[in-house]
């Protein structure tokens, strides 16, 4: 760990902002852990973010890294790749800034099939604002914007990331580390839109409101929720409505926005100027 | 000069924005359809990729905004066009270009407002957005042409002080100047002067992104080219990284609206026509100027000494140029499609040195020259 700490921590940068069993250093740890067995050169790597706690990611890794305005790093990512198209462009964002003020985005990244790898840390609510309730928060779940439950359906970002076109669609939690790591290194060498979404833990927003209320809780729900494609098939309709599938959903072999985009510069090229 | 045949183009005001943007180096553009600027998205679309620049189709105006911001911190000069609404929806990113020193530039065809307002007619209303339209003390530059020649070399000018200067770019048309077809002679691209943003000299482990050169502007390193460092739209010190230190924040608010101010004279660009006996000057820029230059030949065969000051840069505001000017004539008449937004400059500026009045317009329709001599004429008999 010391050495990856060495190789990829902007150690300046500490202390970090985050609270005491937050799941978003340990998704940082497993994405630097992904990069390193990947054993990619750091110059080649961009990392983007939106805004909330999440996306501070950004400031504390030794990559070229934009962090950005809420919702938009998709945009922004989408920029640099066109740009730098040799570069690794790798986007850090919060349940809130991909799905809800970045949902379209999001979508439309997809839709092109763009050689990005989204990496949404989903602590089920704003936790930077302070709790109030996101498009991923579950129904009936608390958040300082529902105090008498949500009544909105939740998004399916699985799902979602899916039918607008991505070519790899994955989700594990800060629980499951080992599959994260390997589901990211999947990910990232994937050469279309990949996704992969962590359930992460938010003790001081989410796990206060909903009482999941220590560190060690929200472990041990997210181990409670999380199940296997496999184990969902021999569960109950009402069983299913607290639990969530973890593993690979998609893994898909189809023309990239990039390998497009260099046939579209032959094409012009070839054609006469009118 | 002696141009060949091929040289000599007519082209729209929109044709002739991306004509310039391509000669100044711009390869890539993100943008979302509106009128009246979709030629240039058009055109765009065409040109890049055969130059071997890219073009995107954005999901709207905000994305776009975010895109060539990206783009340009990949290292290509970077465009968008748009129009109201679309302008509305980019300021919240352009004022992370701001914060962040991104060159880029912005071009707006302006069109009434608020709101969809009218979509096929001229306005001017956008003046004061350009300036203040994303939030916070912030700094920009936007220029404004009246003539599709003037869009041509102002596009140029607007990618060069992009780079110059690590700065959003706006140009602001409007509907009558991006649709309209003039002659232009396109120059040979040795002819033009092409300015790309300032390199590190430093290896990437001294490198501080934000320290300024004694210009006022710090190199700027592309992604990908050996620097890793850090955008945050946070206030951040020179090393990019988000500060709450008191002085760090003064100093970094303090840089991005000076380092334009310290080079106004340089970015301040306009046309004196017949002032240097003039009792009357009109203040005009965009497609009314052209009305406000036919007014000075009418005004003066009627013997009334008028002249015009032409403004082809509006921020930074040519403050010097003005104030001495009212030293000189007794009136000043500032005709504007809108209600009156350059003008409270201009009264800014002179500090009752001269008399200033307006002439505004705001039904969609272009100010004429006659309807600015008779104003004339009725504050003469006054
Ligand atoms: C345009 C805009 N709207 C609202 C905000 C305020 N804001 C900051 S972070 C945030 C939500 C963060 O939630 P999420 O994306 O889920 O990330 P988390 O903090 O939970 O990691 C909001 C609403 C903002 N910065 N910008
Ligand atoms: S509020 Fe929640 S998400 Fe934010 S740092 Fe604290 S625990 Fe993490």
């Amino acid at each position: 760990m010391k050495n990856l700490i060495d190789r990829y921590i902007r150690k300046e940068m500490f202390p970090h902002i985050w609270c005491p069993g937050c799941g978003n250093g340990v998704v940082l740890g497993a994405i630097i852990r992904a990069i390193d067995d990947l054993k990619w050169d750091k110059n080649r790597i961009a990392m983007v973010s939106g805004i909330g706690c999440s996306s501070r990611i950004t400031g504390y890794v030794d990559f070229c890294t934009m962090n950005t305005t809420h919702g938009r790093a998709i945009p922004f990512a989408t920029g640099l790749k066109m740009a730098k198209p040799d570069m690794q462009v790798i986007v850090v964002m919060g349940d809130g800034d991909c799905s809800a003020i970045g949902g379209n985005h999001f979508i439309h990244a997809a839709r092109r099939n763009l050689n990005l790898t989204a990496i949404i840390i989903n602590n089920m609510i704003y936790g930077m604002t302070g709790g109030q309730f996101s498009p991923l928060t579950p129904t009936h779940r608390i958040g300082t914007t529902a105090p008498y439950g949500n009544i909105d359906q939740s998004f399916d970002l699985v799902k979602l990331a899916m039918a607008a076109g991505a070519s790899y669609v994955a989700r594990s939690t800060v629980y499951h580390i080992r599959q994260s790591i390997s589901l990211i290194k999947k990910a990232l060498n994937k050469k279309g839109f990949s996704v992969v979404e962590i359930i992460s833990s938010c003790p001081i927003s989410y796990g206060r409101l909903n009482k999941i209320r220590t560190p060690v809780d929200m472990m041990n729900w997210l181990k409670d929720i999380a199940v296997s494609s496999k184990a969902w098939e021999n569960l109950s309709p009402q069983q299913r409505e607290e639990k969530l599938i973890i593993g690979e959903f998609l893994d898909v072999d189809k023309p990239d926005y990039c390998a497009l985009y260099t046939q579209l510069l032959e094409k012009a090229r070839e054609e006469e100027v009118r | 000069m002696n141009k060949s045949l091929d040289n000599i183009k007519l082209l729209q005001g929109n044709e002739a924005c991306v004509q310039g943007a391509l000669l100044a180096g711009v390869r890539f553009f993100a943008g979302y359809p509106i009128t009246p600027s979709s030629e240039i998205a058009e055109g765009m679309a065409y040109y890049l990729p055969k130059l071997g620049g890219k073009f995107v189709q954005m999901e709207d105006e905000i994305a776009s905004m975010a895109a060539i911001i990206g783009a340009s911190i990949g290292g290509l000069k970077s465009l968008t066009a748009t129009s109201g609404p679309g302008f509305t929806l980019k300021q919240e990113n352009l004022g992370y270009a701001i914060i962040n020193e991104i060159p880029c530039v912005i071009v707006n065809a302006q069109r009434g407002g608020p709101s969809t307002g009218l979509p096929t007619k001229p306005a001017q209303g956008d003046m004061m957005q350009a300036r203040w339209g994303t939030h916070g003390d912030h700094s920009i530059i936007a220029l404004a042409p009246s003539t599709v020649d003037e869009v041509f070399w102002l596009t140029i000018k607007a990618v060069n002080f992009s780079e110059k200067y690590r700065t959003p770019v706006i140009l602001l048309l409007d509907e009558v100047i991006a649709h309209m077809r003039e002659k232009v002679i396109i120059p040979e691209p040795e002819e033009i002067e092409i300015i790309n943003r300032k390199k590190p000299t430093v290896p990437p482990e001294e490198y501080l992104p934000f320290k300024p050169d004694q210009d006022g502007i710090p190199p700027m390193a592309n992604f990908g080219e050996g620097y890793r460092y850090h955008f945050t739209g946070l206030i951040h010190n020179q090393k990019g990284f988000p500060t709450s230190n008191p002085q760090e924040i003064d100093w970094h608010l303090r840089h991005i609206y000076n380092k334009i101010k310290q080079n106004a004279k340089n970015i301040t660009l306009y046309q004196r026509h017949f002032l240097d006996d003039a009792k009357i000057a009109l203040i005009a820029y965009g497609s009314v100027a052209r009305a406000a230059e036919r007014v000075v030949k009418l005004a003066r065969e009627q013997g009334i000494k008028t002249g015009l000051l032409k403004l082809l840069t509006i921020w930074p505001f040519p403050e010097e140029e003005l104030s001495r000017l009212a030293n000189q004539v007794e009136l000043m008449l500032v005709p504007e499609m809108n209600l009156g937004q350059i003008v409270l400059e201009v009264e800014r500026v002179v500090r009752g040195k001269c008399q200033v009045i307006s002439y505004n317009r705001v039904d969609g329709e272009l100010i004429n020259p006659e309807e600015i001599l008779l104003k004339i004429q009725e504050e003469i008999e006054k």
